[in-house]
């Protein structure tokens, strides 16, 4: 794939709301739905650059964390700022132009089945009315840079797991956001697909360098994510050579909902915590 | 708070003079009679006991039946009330969200055609059927008095006043509100109206607003279509199958009408447009369960939008009534 060639729009001018500080910030957030807390005094934080993955077991509050930061829950207690706006008791009207600046890649997709990949890549552009021309102009190179120009007049019902989860990146993509959050984008796919989602992934993170955070309870996508880099040569993932990993790439765990790692790959496996040895084994 | 069972206290006292009793001189060293008195006391006593224990337990049963009758009262009193609230936040929003940009309004065209055009079928098949029903039933029963040239007057009136607007209603709701419901329910268990909030879009101005103001304005119409077919209806059934003259059906069928009857059945399905949109969105909107709450979602919605087009059609015509007293 051409790197160069996608995404030729310019890249996104900071918005003057935006603080040099994290560009998101949970401090003491706690969230109980009924019965027992499904997070309990969460606090951490991206800085930008900064690709942040989040792992942990199957429903331990992964994605209600993913939709806390961009306001489509909300906290019972804590603080949580996005681009340094408090969110936690935001209007939803105000959130949506908040909501604009980044970037959602949900579990299963989540496109419109009704509408063409075209449309649902360009949903945010249809809705602030763009000429058509610059519409296909940008779907069109949203779409090479997951790879799938052929599909740019299916319906979401006619395509693969892994092609919807590529449409969503690049419905995600399109107006190349502030902050990126992926909700186990390889979940339920086959290794092949996986590596090929991760691969776009960490291409999104080497070409644009936007801050992310990235759900996932698959290990192997996670190491792969912090040992490779994308190589603008061959157009493809490589690996970084033995010992070094990516700075910016770092690690969170939750377990019952809190939070009980918070940090670097080597620190990762080398944590005393039970759970944490527990997990990466 | 801790709970008191008075027939307990009765029992430990009880249980205090059983162990009294247990504790007092030897048997042996009182006479006959006594002796045999204190055997019975020392079956009666664990008798007394165990009655009163069985007694106290069904008393606690009793409590805690009642307990968890008023727990079960109270939960759904409270869920009934917390649901006519957001229902009414809901429905509000949605109804004032016309007067704030972004308004979309290709979406209010989609929905007036899926809604007014794709329901024209069905509301001129019932129209027809139940002007026809009407104009025979109606010409029975007056050929009894030898009136039956009033047949069309009946059916005009019936139609354009009550008929018209609830049968429309009801049949709008039973094939848009389920639609609505489905459709929206799938959308929120897919996770597509989190997709559309985190893309920024509001889903009750982009899907609900345009419901329910294409609901309102297309019933109004279907209605207008309803009234028509039925009198049609009403008409062929008099002229074909009751031998009758139809100019004569129709002459009645105008003639009688006046301005507040036409005012009744022109009110009733802009009420009754809000109500199936509004209760079908909201029903959609907050579907949870997966494809069994779409489900749950849809039944609910037409039912309750049913119901409530019934009931809330008895207010209207009350309030219509005395509002035109005068004029009728």
């Amino acid at each position: 794939m051409d790197v160069n060639s996608a995404f030729t729009q310019p890249a996104p001018v900071p918005s003057p709301a935006e603080e040099p500080g994290p560009v998101v910030s949970f401090r003491n957030v706690s969230l109980t739905f009924a019965g027992p807390p499904v997070l309990q005094d969460i606090s951490f934080s991206v800085a930008p650059g900064e690709t942040r993955i989040l792992l942990g077991p199957a429903g331990v509050g992964k994605s209600v964390l993913l939709k806390l930061t961009n306001g489509l829950l909300r906290p019972d207690e804590g603080s949580i700022r996005l681009f340094g706006e408090e969110i936690s008791h935001m209007p939803e009207q105000s959130l949506f132009a908040l909501r604009l600046r980044t970037g959602m890649v949900f579990q299963e997709g989540a496109l419109f089945d009704s509408l063409t990949v075209r449309d649902n890549v360009a949903y945010q552009l249809i809705q602030e009315q763009v000429a058509d021309e610059e519409i296909d102009r940008r779907v069109r190179e949203a779409l090479h840079f997951v790879g799938l120009d052929e599909t740019f007049k299916f319906f979401p019902p006619s395509l693969s797991g892994g092609m919807r989860r590529r449409v969503a990146i690049a419905r995600a993509l399109i107006r190349q956001p502030e902050l990126l959050l992926y909700d186990s984008p390889t979940g339920g796919l086959d290794p092949v697909t996986s590596t090929t989602i991760i691969e776009l992934i960490v291409k999104q993170r080497d070409v644009y360098h936007s801050p992310s955070l990235l759900v996932t309870h698959r290990l192997q996508d996670a190491f792969t994510m912090c040992t490779h880099r994308f190589d603008a040569a061959t157009g493809g993932m490589i690996s970084l050579p033995k010992g070094q990993t990516d700075p910016n790439t770092t690690f969170l765990m939750l377990s019952e909902g809190r939070l009980i790692f918070d940090g670097s790959l080597h620190e990762l496996v080398h944590s005393q915590i039970p759970f944490v040895r527990e997990f990466l084994q | 708070m801790a709970k008191s069972y008075p027939l307990m206290s009765h029992i430990d006292t009880l249980l205090q003079f059983h162990i009294m009793c247990s504790h007092s001189p030897p048997l042996w060293n009182s006479s006959p009679s006594k002796r045999r008195e204190k055997c019975l006391e020392g079956i009666r006593a664990p008798c007394a006991i165990l009655s009163l224990r069985a007694a106290a337990a069904l008393s606690c049963i009793s409590w805690s039946g009642d307990q968890m009758a008023l727990e079960t009262i109270d939960k759904t009193a409270k869920y009934i009330v917390l649901t006519v609230q957001d229902y009414s936040l809901f429905a509000w929003r949605a109804l004032m969200n016309l007067f704030h940009p972004p308004i979309y309004w290709p979406d209010f065209l989609i929905q007036s055609d899926i809604i007014g055009v794709g329901s024209l079928s069905i509301v001129v098949l019932s129209g027809l059927s139940t002007g026809g029903v009407l104009a025979l039933q109606s010409a029975a029963t007056l050929s009894a008095f030898g009136a039956t040239a009033v047949t069309g007057q009946f059916v005009s009136l019936t139609m354009i006043r009550e008929l018209g607007p609830v049968l429309t209603g009801v049949m709008v709701s039973g094939r848009n509100a389920s639609s609505m419901a489905s459709e929206l329910g799938s959308m929120v268990v897919t996770e597509q109206i989190d997709a559309m909030r985190a893309l920024g879009v509001d889903p009750l101005r982009k899907l609900v607003t345009p419901r329910i103001y294409s609901s309102i304005a297309m019933l109004f119409f279907l209605t207008i279509v309803a009234d028509a077919c039925g009198i049609l209806g009403g008409g062929a059934v008099t002229v074909f199958m009751n031998n009758q003259n139809g100019t004569q059906y129709f002459a009645m069928a105008w003639e009688h009408l006046r301005f507040p009857d036409i005012v009744q059945g022109l009110v009733k399905p802009l009420f009754f447009g809000y109500i199936l949109s509004s209760i079908g969105c909201f029903y959609g909107m907050r579907t949870s369960g997966g494809t069994q709450g779409v489900g749950r979602s849809t039944i609910q919605a037409v039912v309750t939008a049913s119901v409530l087009i019934i009931f809330v059609d008895f207010l209207i015509t009350q309030v219509l009534l005395s509002l035109f007293a005068g004029w009728m």
